[in-house]
């Protein structure tokens, strides 16, 4: 590794530089001072558990020094006050965090040190039944501990084509549905979110995983097929117009986000296997036997919906309705046949796609699905409204963009530049990339 | 069960500020769903704009709670128009995922750590309250009878907003009645034919969803008047549950929004205070009270469909003038 050769250095430094550890009693000390009401807290009034650490050089504070907490769905910066404290709220007690330190926010030729490990600035701690957690660092004179700006932007590209492609497997879910029939089908967040919630109901049954993963992805498709033939049918009967469609299904997006609310609580799950170890790639790119997993189905699957889409009869025939709906059924397909495949199809992918959220995020929540639905959104009017192949390019954009621009902006916007994008698009091409002129209307 | 304090919650939710604030954001959805037949699904970001500038206003620039206003309903009239530029010339369903994009852009925004200082992030904002106190003729003390007794505080935050609601509805009322408000549900009926007979389609389009902005960020200031500003109180589900309130009460009439959002939150109270009773008093035992009160979300969700595929004019509309045109 690049940093072996920097080890004796920080040895012969460390004397230099030590850090002050403190217990969670201390902490509480440390709350009733004066001081310590400036503290910097992020998020500590949203969750009940805290992460906190005191960041000192020789006993004296450091200001400004800016910490990262991630794990368990969050991903929080945070920087410290005057007194060097600081402290993040976190959702999840008896779970693991992954707190970094910025060294670049560091005074000039001081880093974080210590022996024998080549990434001090980053710890794993955890929040024990206590709820708290404090943590510090060895900081004192030594060589930084940095990530070049080229390893970065090659973990964050894999991250985000990774991300891309599950989005990509929703999606396109989303794209045909609207497509043949339609509809802007906002419960399509709750169809990503009930692919790993059925996968937790299964597991806690006792169904070992490799069952129990593509037993969820069949359920998500029969759910598709019962969310047609119980309501979207008998609506397309009664001829109901799409936005009245829409707003029904935003009625169905609330009912099942709180129905699933209702019966997982609150809180972040975790599906078996989310914390594997990261293989390290190449430099300090890391990638993890579950990206690796996951990102081979999405590419298999999507290979296979394309194949499908191209040559198959009933493809065919999806595309064709999406095209022109009336012709297609003149010219003698079965417009409903045809429609309930693609709400299996969709419900299958949407389901599979959830389940691989779930492990990138990584951690099941009831309303999952409805944090990334606006992104599917995004990419599906971005690749144009209605076509398969402009929701999968859409969506690896979106992915991309939403990894990659978190090296500039803040991690908390990451989602906001793939939005803006979103706006953007309609202002100069409405249309989409593959989309075509007369759908804009 | 404890019957007379679950009905007193339930009545003192008519005279809530949440209840006029979801009543001036039903009112301005109304003036863009119901007469213009804009589908705006970013509502929540027009009462964020509303609550952040009136806050902000006060708290970092020092201003008087009226000038907070002014800012506030501006800045509603500014996100407006930079939301309208590139939608108004498309189809429906665009318009829909743009605003329910830009709202979460803007909700965002409001909760980064980056602008800590000026938004407060995840705390929000608070104590920005001197200046619309001071401003409050009645003497000190608390008035009433029954569910509703509050103290001069609380019922000049209700009274301030009751205006509001009376001046709002009385504006659309007789703009509605005027021959914009002709042209503007024309444009709702048949875009061609109105742009056919020479109007300017686009121009018209913006003005209601300016008009229609602004009272929804009315909405949003009455929300912050009486506690705090929180960024996660302007999420999306606020837009559903206001939607949810205007197509309860009918979306092309000048009481429907008012009397949807008070059902509303009349129903939403009162089943928020009987079913974690019903869990206590052991008649639902096959669940917890924290289940018992999501059920009642559960419920929203299924009311919503229900409206709209059973009666989508709403209690006061009228079958003829329907709002769910194409």
């Amino acid at each position: 590794m690049a940093h072996a050769g920097a080890a004796p250095a920080r040895r012969l430094r460390r004397t230099l530089g030590v850090a002050l550890l403190i217990g969670a009693a201390a902490v509480a000390l440390f709350q009733l001072s004066a001081g310590a009401a400036y503290a910097d807290d992020v998020d500590t009034d949203t969750y009940p558990y805290r992460v906190s650490g005191n960041v000192q050089l020789d006993g004296e504070p450091l200001e400004g020094v800016e910490l990262n907490v991630s794990g368990n769905g969050i991903d929080t910066d945070v920087a410290t006050d005057a007194d060097g404290k600081w402290a993040v709220g976190v959702p999840e007690r008896n779970a693991d965090y992954t707190v970094t330190l910025n060294e670049d926010t560091l005074p000039e030729g001081i880093a974080v040190v210590e022996e024998g490990n080549d990434s001090p600035n980053v710890k794993e701690v955890t929040v024990g039944p206590g709820g708290r957690v404090s943590t510090n660092f060895f900081i004192g004179e030594g060589e930084r501990n940095t990530t070049s700006f080229f390893d970065q932007l090659v973990q964050r590209l894999i991250g985000g084509i990774n991300f891309g492609l599950m989005l990509a497997l929703a999606a396109i879910g989303l794209s045909l549905v609207y497509g043949t029939t339609g509809i802007s089908n906002f419960a399509h967040a709750e169809m990503v979110t009930f692919g790993p919630v059925i996968a937790l109901f299964l597991g806690s049954l006792g169904v070992p995983l490799w069952g129990a993963l593509p037993l969820a992805v069949l359920a998500g498709a029969a759910f598709g097929l019962a969310m047609d033939a119980a309501l979207w049918r008998p609506l397309r009967r009664r001829r109901v117009g799409i936005v009245q469609l829409m707003i029904v299904s935003i009625g169905l997006s609330l009912a099942l986000r709180y129905l699933f609310q209702y019966f997982i609580g609150g809180g972040t799950l975790q599906l078996p296997g989310a914390n594997a170890p990261k293989l390290p790639i190449f430099g300090a790119v890391t990638l993890s036997v579950i990206d690796m997993i996951s990102m081979g189905i999405s590419i298999v699957i999507i290979i296979a919906f394309a194949l499908w889409l191209m040559y198959s009869r009933i493809g065919k025939a999806t595309r064709a309705i999406s095209d022109n709906s009336p012709l297609a059924a003149a010219s003698g397909i079965d417009v409903d046949s045809v429609v309930r495949v693609v709400w299996i199809v969709a419900g299958g992918m949407a389901a599979l796609s959830g389940i691989l959220w779930a492990y990138f995020r990584p951690g099941i929540k009831w309303d999952m699905g409805a944090q990334i639905l606006l992104l599917m959104f995004a990419a599906v009017t971005l690749g144009g409204l209605g076509t398969a192949f402009g929701a999968l390019i859409g969506s690896i954009i979106v992915g991309v963009l939403v990894e990659v621009s978190s090296l500039w902006i803040p991690a908390d916007l990451k989602y906001v530049g793939a939005l803006v994008v979103l706006i953007v698009i309609l202002l100069f091409r409405p249309q989409g990339i593959l989309g075509r002129r007369e759908r804009i209307g | 069960m404890d019957w007379l304090q679950i009905l007193s919650n339930t009545a003192s939710s008519i005279l809530a500020p949440t209840t006029m604030a979801y009543a001036l954001a039903a009112i301005g959805l109304s003036v863009h769903f119901g007469y213009a037949g804009l589908l705006n699904m970013g509502v929540a970001g027009f009462m964020a704009m509303g609550a952040y500038g009136y806050a902000i206003s006060i708290l970092t620039f020092g201003l008087p709670w009226w000038a907070g206003v002014l800012i506030g309903l501006g800045a509603a009239a500014i996100f407006a128009l930079i939301l309208g530029i590139p939608t108004l010339r498309l189809r429906g369903d665009y318009l829909a995922i743009v605003t329910i994009a830009a709202a979460e852009v803007a909700r965002l925004l409001f909760l980064t750590t980056a602008f800590d200082d000026v938004t407060g992030s995840a705390d929000g904002l608070n104590g920005y309250h001197a200046s619309f106190r001071d401003s409050n003729p009645i003497p000190p003390g608390t008035y009433g009878f029954g569910p509703w007794v509050y103290n001069e505080n609380q019922w000049w935050v209700r009274i301030v907003g009751l205006i509001t609601i009376a001046f709002a509805v009385l504006l659309v009322w007789r703009l509605m009645s005027s021959p914009w408000g002709r042209v503007i549900k024309g444009i709702r009926e048949d875009e061609d034919a109105v742009r056919s007979l020479g109007k300017n389609v686009f121009s018209y389009k913006m003005q209601a969803l300016v008009l229609g902005g602004v009272i929804a960020a009315a909405g949003g200031i009455v929300y912050a008047l009486p506690s705090a500003v929180s960024p996660g109180d302007y999420v999306t589900s606020l837009t559903f549950f206001v939607w949810t309130g205007l197509l309860l009460g009918g979306a092309a009439t000048i009481f429907g929004p008012v009397l949807g959002a008070v059902l509303y939150w009349v129903v939403f109270t009162f089943l928020g205070n009987l079913l974690p009773a019903l869990v206590r008093a052991d008649i639902l035992p096959f669940m917890t009270a924290i289940q018992a009160a999501t059920l009642r979300y559960i419920l929203v969700g299924v009311a919503l469909m229900l409206l709209v595929i059973f009666r989508p004019q709403g209690i006061l509309g009228n079958k003829k003038e329907l709002t769910f045109v194409k």
